[in-house]
């Protein structure tokens, strides 16, 4: 590899590593969302001059922070702002370290600016879309154009998404900060939230054209990540960068090349990944000791049961059906009590599990849900009453919208009808 | 008599010029910023509930104005859910204003 190429790979490695904290510091320092990141990008542009001409800096975190503030300080001396911002940013401009612990300490005791930055992104009175996209924007340094393709909007609908967001912030007066501790619980619940909605909307993509959307689950495991990391002891996030691990390590086999949807039982576990599934069973178990169980936690540990049998025989359903159990208590959703169902269906025997779909059944809140008719037919089908689970495959068909489940439910249809 | 004027004017977020007629019979007044910008505040079963832009279902009526100061967006969140009208099945919108 040539310097040239040396220098390029490690501004694109400083990219991922440090423009959430170089944005997420400039925002604090100057109170601007708009400058912060031209300044930001401004520094990494330098950088790929000035780190082939002086080499790489020991720390490329710090160096890249007190560019992009020397560069922040310079507009506003130019736009000649308030006084007070002014002292600020200058106090800050002297400071050797680019990350000082006292100062940055508020009363949440939560000390690092990429907190504050993330929990102001994924405050609940902006729109989830915004908080969404704000996120992808700062923390994660994704552009406008590459939001925009993976969330499958125009391009101006999104810019237009993002500028009414930061506006809101400003305008409305959103704080900058860690949430006081009586607020803490309720805006890490929706923090974590925003987090798993991105993985999500990352992981149902399925078809080539979709590909870009993928790239969103391995953007929502890396900010878990960081989150696990500055909150370590939230055992929810812990819980959350779990999950997602386990997810994320079969996300290869739950589509097969044609597009079509792999259930489970169907996918080559040899191809999961395994070093995600040993980090995230191992840390799902280390947190469940500390006995403050919670949804994502759960979830987490369903996850690690799937992941971890060799085959899908060798699923333990009993123990998946009392984790749903659990879930229950702390999402007491009928989609909850319909995998409830399936776990169950597979540890007792169909008929246990259709019992349980016929109560979830009588009280009508998914009565438009397609995996409702679905899972009583995959229940129907094990059961051997095939002419039962095509009637329900049928209804499933009518209600659902995607088009790799449509082709998995004809192709069970198909198999339920005597050929 | 003391009356509220309601004044309105087309979207579009610039900053309006004047808040009111020069008169002084006008007792007081504030122009508020867009829309946009508004947060609307319910508490249903005591979980304060959020929404983005103001929430207006049929049926309901614009029924009082309270002006207040607050540090920031969560304080006046806090002083909106403590409003009667948020937990008696109505909303209250937060809506910044121009200073």
């Amino acid at each position: 590899m040539s310097a040239t190429e040396d220098v390029a790979a490690a501004v694109a490695a400083a990219f991922r590593e440090e423009w959430g904290q170089v944005v997420a510091t400039l925002i604090r320092v100057t109170g601007d969302w708009d400058l912060a990141e031209e300044c930001a990008q401004d520094a990494f542009t330098q950088a790929l001059d000035r780190w082939r001409r002086d080499g790489v800096p020991r720390r490329p975190g710090a160096w890249l922070t007190t560019t992009a503030r020397n560069r922040a300080l310079d507009v506003l001396r130019r736009r000649a702002v308030g006084a007070a911002r002014l002292r600020e940013a200058a106090v800050l401009a002297r400071d050797e370290q680019p990350y000082d612990p006292e100062y940055d300490r508020d009363d949440s005791g939560v000390r690092d600016d990429r907190l504050r930055l993330i929990f102001t992104c994924c405050h609940p009175a902006l729109p989830v879309e915004a908080r969404v996209a704000l996120t992808l924007r700062t923390l994660a340094g994704l552009t406008t154009p590459e939001i925009a393709r993976a969330f499958l909007v125009p391009e101006a609908t999104m810019a237009q998404r993002l500028v009414r967001a930061k506006r809101k912030i400003r305008n409305a007066g959103i704080p900058y900060r860690v949430p006081p501790a009586h607020l803490l619980p309720e805006r890490t619940t929706g923090v974590l939230g925003v987090v798993y909605l991105l993985f999500n909307e990352g992981y149902a993509a399925t078809s080539g054209a979709e590909l870009v959307r993928a790239g969103l689950c391995a953007e929502a495991v890396r900010l878990a990540r960081l989150l696990a990391r500055l909150m370590p002891d939230e055992p929810e996030t812990l819980g959350l960068l779990a999950l997602l691990l386990l997810h994320d390590a079969r996300r290869h086999t739950r589509v097969d090349a044609a597009g079509d949807l792999v259930t489970l039982e169907d996918q080559d576990r040899s191809a999961w990944d395994r070093a995600e599934i040993d980090e995230g069973t191992a840390l799902v178990e280390t947190v469940l000791r500390r006995g403050r169980p919670g949804p994502y936690q759960i979830q987490a540990a369903i996850a690690a049961c799937h992941a971890n049998a060799a085959t899908a025989d060798d699923t333990d359903w009993a123990d998946i059906a009392a984790l749903y159990g659990a879930l229950l208590r702390f999402v007491p959703s009928a989609v909850v009590r319909l995998n409830r169902a399936v776990a169950v269906g597979m540890s007792e025997g169909p008929d246990a599990g259709l019992a349980l779909v016929a109560e979830v059944e009588r009280d009508g809140e998914l009565a438009d849900y397609h995996l409702l008719p679905a899972t009583r037919a995959d229940l129907l089908r094990r059961a051997g009453r095939t002419a039962e689970a095509a009637a329900a495959y049928e209804r499933a068909l009518e209600l659902v919208r995607n088009d790799a489940e449509r082709r998995f439910l004809r192709r069970r249809l198909a198999q339920c009808r005597p050929g | 008599m003391r009356y509220a004027l309601l004044a309105r004017l087309p979207d579009g977020g610039e900053e309006p010029p004047s808040g009111g007629p020069d008169r002084p019979e006008v007792t007081g007044g504030v122009r508020l910023r867009p829309a946009v910008d508004a947060t609307t505040v319910r508490v249903r079963d005591g979980e304060v509930l959020l929404a983005d832009g103001p929430f207006a279902p049929s049926g309901e009526d614009l029924a009082a104005i309270a002006l207040v100061d607050a540090e920031d967006l969560d304080e006046a969140i806090a002083l909106a859910a403590g409003h009667p009208y948020a937990c008696d099945g109505g909303s209250v919108e937060v809506r910044p204003v121009w200073e």
